[in-house]
């Protein structure tokens, strides 16, 4: 092995693997509980939740340079940025017109 | 200098795996992991443009999103996401398989992240031709007998664009892994030198990431919604 990277264990894998089933079963029981706009916010939560959990273990972002983390996370903002900005447009549409 | 640096280590690893523009290994590794971050970036922002759409049409259509989401199958929407992550764990084990150097073990996790790949494509076809005789693929042939045709429409054409720009990353991915299966038989990777190896699986827990969005953004967002 190169000393640039680390050895995640075979148990870390497992473990992450099992948090990211019991995180698809819990959004699929809550998706049919009726919570009103908290759906949509508990859904994108636990997406997001399993998504950090697959970048830091699984593609190994907790032990990269912090150049790797600057592409990941600039990756995000940019598309914040796009949802952000075009939203801000189609939501103000009729308060404005 | 690298070539001494290969031998010393893992003689069955070919000894010319460091391209002559890199120093050594280590900066060889470092270049290709962030070029691939660089490349997921771009991704990141080529998925985010449909994503976005997804976002205004059902912040401008909820009820329409909602009843034509429930009319997807849940229980195959889970299971592919089951299986999909399954797939992540399997190419996380065929990294590891690689750094300590277990070319069976290696050859075998790549061909079961294809296997487990191969039936959520199987899955995906099952589901595409069910909608194809329902008459929701969206064009001249698309039928919608319930309410607010139209935005559904809008909602169909962003489920097959969304989950067939996702299946296509899924198939190039397997395409890649044929070459890797063949290469890892052929003993081009060892402890010193699996940067394809780190590469594909970089790309394919991506692919996993797009999917753990859309299952819920597709499958779920109209469940707890009653008419």
């Amino acid at each position: 092995m190169l000393k640039s990277e680390h050895m995640v264990g075979v148990g870390t894998y497992l473990t992450i693997f099992f948090a990211l089933m019991v995180l698809t079963a819990i959004t699929t029981a809550v998706a049919y509980v009726d919570l009103g706009v908290l759906n949509v916010v508990i859904m994108l939560a636990i997406a997001v939740t399993k998504a950090t959990m697959v970048v830091l273990w699984f593609m190994h972002l907790k032990f990269a340079t912090r150049l790797t983390w600057l592409w990941a996370f600039g990756s995000v903002v940019f598309f914040a940025i796009l949802v952000v900005i075009t939203l801000s447009d189609y939501l103000t549409r009729a308060v404005l017109s | 200098m690298a070539e001494a640096l290969a031998s010393a280590h893992a003689p069955d690893v070919h000894v010319l795996h460091v391209a002559h523009q890199f120093d050594d290994a280590e900066q060889q590794w470092t270049a290709s992991t962030l070029g691939m971050w660089v490349f997921l970036a771009q991704e990141v922002l080529f998925f985010g443009g449909i994503f976005a759409v997804y976002v205004i049409y059902r912040t401008l259509y909820p009820d329409a999103f909602a009843v034509a989401s429930n009319h997807l199958d849940v229980a195959l929407g889970t299971f592919n996401t089951a299986v999909l992550i399954g797939s992540s764990l399997t190419m996380a084990l065929a990294v590891h398989a690689s750094q300590v150097g277990h070319r069976r073990a290696l050859v075998g996790w790549i061909l079961m992240t294809m296997l487990l790949g191969s039936v959520f494509l199987g899955v995906k076809v099952y589901e595409y031709a069910h909608k194809w005789h329902e008459h929701l693929v969206p064009g001249p042939w698309f039928q919608w007998h319930g309410e607010y045709p139209k935005q559904v429409e809008i909602f169909y054409s962003l489920y097959f664009g969304m989950t067939g720009l996702h299946a296509l990353h899924m198939v190039v991915g397997l395409g890649i892994m044929t070459w890797l299966v063949v290469a890892a038989r052929a003993g081009r990777f060892g402890p010193d030198y699996h940067n394809p190896v780190e590469i594909t699986g970089l790309y394919w827990h991506f692919v996993d990431i797009v999917w753990i969005f859309l299952f819920p953004l597709l499958y779920l967002i109209g469940r707890h919604w009653h008419p």
